[in-house]
């Protein structure tokens, strides 16, 4: 029987791979300190769990504007108007991050940049800016949820405008057509069910971050949830986390069966 | 001339579902706008002021959050590792090809939509409360973050392995643990690591922001400077957060395209 001869790296990889790793998780341990668990940890578990299962159902609906309905429908509306604003936002940045042409292409590598510099900015800073310009509330929130959704619908819109058929817009050019009869009559109608589809995968994102931004001010749920957590209302926090999975549950599954008739 | 058009009826005609859909995009618009008070007046002076000062990083400050974003890293991936162990068992028990029965099923995928449908900040706050501020905290929220994310993206790429080998070990008198170790993992494995990677990724990113509730890492350092309007300094933050996400993103990237 012939053996196979291999060399000594190719013998040696999986060994060294497997070191490496160990290596990193060494490390990575090393760095948290798990004995800085708090006594108390079971006990404030088995608090939370018991307010989740006892919620507080009288904090539902209250009337006067302090209640979960209402702050899950603000929440509700700033991801709604954020998102769609930045659909808007998104465009000209899509467009500019497109890579359609052969070879290197200054804009499109300029416009990745942005949108990655863009989709790393913390929202949550972007959040603090905005309370500065606009005062605390919904309103900062919504500002936040529209420029920071540039980022991740702006590399989503630029792929799709990367991926169409371009068939359509040269047969319009060669029908004597103008730049921007190629641009309405061909590239819009080509990538607009792609763009409606991920702005609607976006919303579902941004009733997530929507629920935390509160946690700064910018209204939404995230308010009256760190005021439970810090005033130990543990019924409260359960019937605000009961709440913000069911509406985050809602909103995925209407999004999901709109998508899916989209394409 | 008309006759070769083809028949259309009212509704096709004049767009009704079209224009539904925009009426009801409208009236929740305005519904929206009502709700959030968009009366107030936007500041351009107050705005313009924190990027004019974040403008002049403070590069003094660099050396200070070089090991709280370090530590950013290691929660990241103590997070992932604990939820990508805790999501393996899950993931195959929300298989359909693996798990037969039923009720178990529908039981596991309703828990793992739950986990889901909590934000990753919101599992930082409650743990914070639980077990206090620090890097624990931060590790146990990216814990339950990474597991439901996992498990979800796990049990697809195990729904889609080839059913052959499966047969074929059963057929032998392989038992369901054997089936698995030798005919299921060995299929999934390459994609199970790009998942985790992808996943690290998240994570990192999702590690930079925790510390703002106390849940450890350099989102503690952006706390500070932001509530002592010191945005010199938040921007050497800001961009120390951005410089470990780039490099991190771009080493997972090469290792996901070489997996593949």
């Amino acid at each position: 029987m012939q053996k196979v001869n291999r060399t000594l790296w190719q013998r040696i990889k999986p060994w060294f791979i497997t070191l490496v790793v160990v290596l990193i998780y060494l490390w990575a341990f090393s760095g948290i300190d798990m004995s800085s668990i708090k006594e108390t940890a079971g006990e404030v578990t088995m608090a939370i769990l018991n307010g989740l299962f006892h919620p507080d159902w009288d904090f539902v609906y209250i009337g006067d504007g302090e209640d979960l309905i209402n702050a899950l429908v603000e929440t509700l509306a700033i991801a709604f108007l954020g998102t769609f604003i930045s659909a808007f936002l998104t465009i000209p940045f899509a467009f500019l991050a497109a890579h359609t042409k052969r070879g290197f292409s200054a804009h499109a590598t300029i416009g990745k940049f942005l949108l990655t510099v863009i989709r790393v900015f913390p929202e949550i800073v972007l959040a603090l800016m905005f309370i500065k310009a606009v005062g605390p509330g919904a309103y900062a929130g919504v500002l936040a949820v529209s420029v920071h959704s540039i980022g991740m619908l702006g590399k989503l819109f630029g792929e799709s405008i990367e991926d169409i058929d371009r068939g359509p817009n040269e047969a319009i050019v060669a029908a004597g057509g103008s730049a921007v009869d190629s641009w309405t009559l061909a590239t819009i109608p080509a990538v607009l069910p792609a763009f409606m589809n991920y702005t609607l995968y976006r919303f579902e994102i941004a009733v997530r971050s929507a629920s935390i931004l509160g946690i700064v001010g910018a209204g939404g749920i995230g308010a009256p949830l760190i005021f439970a957590l810090q005033t130990r209302n543990w019924s409260r926090v359960g019937i605000i986390l009961l709440g913000i999975i069911v509406m985050v549950t809602v909103i995925d599954y209407l999004s999901g069966q709109i998508r899916k008739r989209l394409v | 001339m008309n006759a070769t058009l083809p028949e259309r009826d009212f509704a096709q005609k004049w767009h009704l579902k079209a224009l539904f859909a925009i009426i009801l995009v409208a009236i929740i618009i305005a519904g929206s706008v009502q709700k959030v008070g968009i009366e107030t007046e936007f500041s351009w002076d107050q705005f313009f002021q924190i990027w004019k000062e974040m403008a002049h990083p403070d590069w003094s400050y660099f050396p200070v959050i070089v090991q709280p974003i370090l530590e950013t890293v290691q929660m990241a991936l103590v997070g992932t590792l604990f939820g990508t162990l805790l999501a393996i068992p899950f993931s195959l028990m929300a298989s359909t090809n693996i798990m037969k029965n039923k009720f178990v099923l529908s039981v596991v995928r309703f828990f793992l939509n739950i986990v889901r449908a909590v934000p990753d900040m919101l599992l930082a706050a409650v743990f914070v409360a639980i077990v206090g501020i620090g890097p624990m905290a931060g590790v146990g929220a990216l814990t339950v973050f990474s597991f439901g994310m996992i498990s979800k993206l796990f049990y697809e790429a195990v729904e889609t392995i080839d059913e052959g080998p499966v047969e074929a070990l059963t057929a032998a008198g392989a038992n369901s643990v054997q089936t698995i170790i030798f005919a299921v993992i060995p299929q999934v494995t390459n994609q199970f690591l790009s998942y985790f990677l992808y996943t690290l990724e998240i994570n990192v990113r999702a590690s930079t922001v925790l510390g703002y509730l106390g849940a450890g890492g350099v989102g503690l350092y952006l706390d500070q400077t932001l509530s002592m309007f010191l945005y010199d300094r938040t921007a050497i933050v800001i961009l120390g957060i951005l410089a470990v996400v780039v490099v991190v993103d771009g080493i997972s990237n090469h290792l996901r395209e070489a997996l593949a």
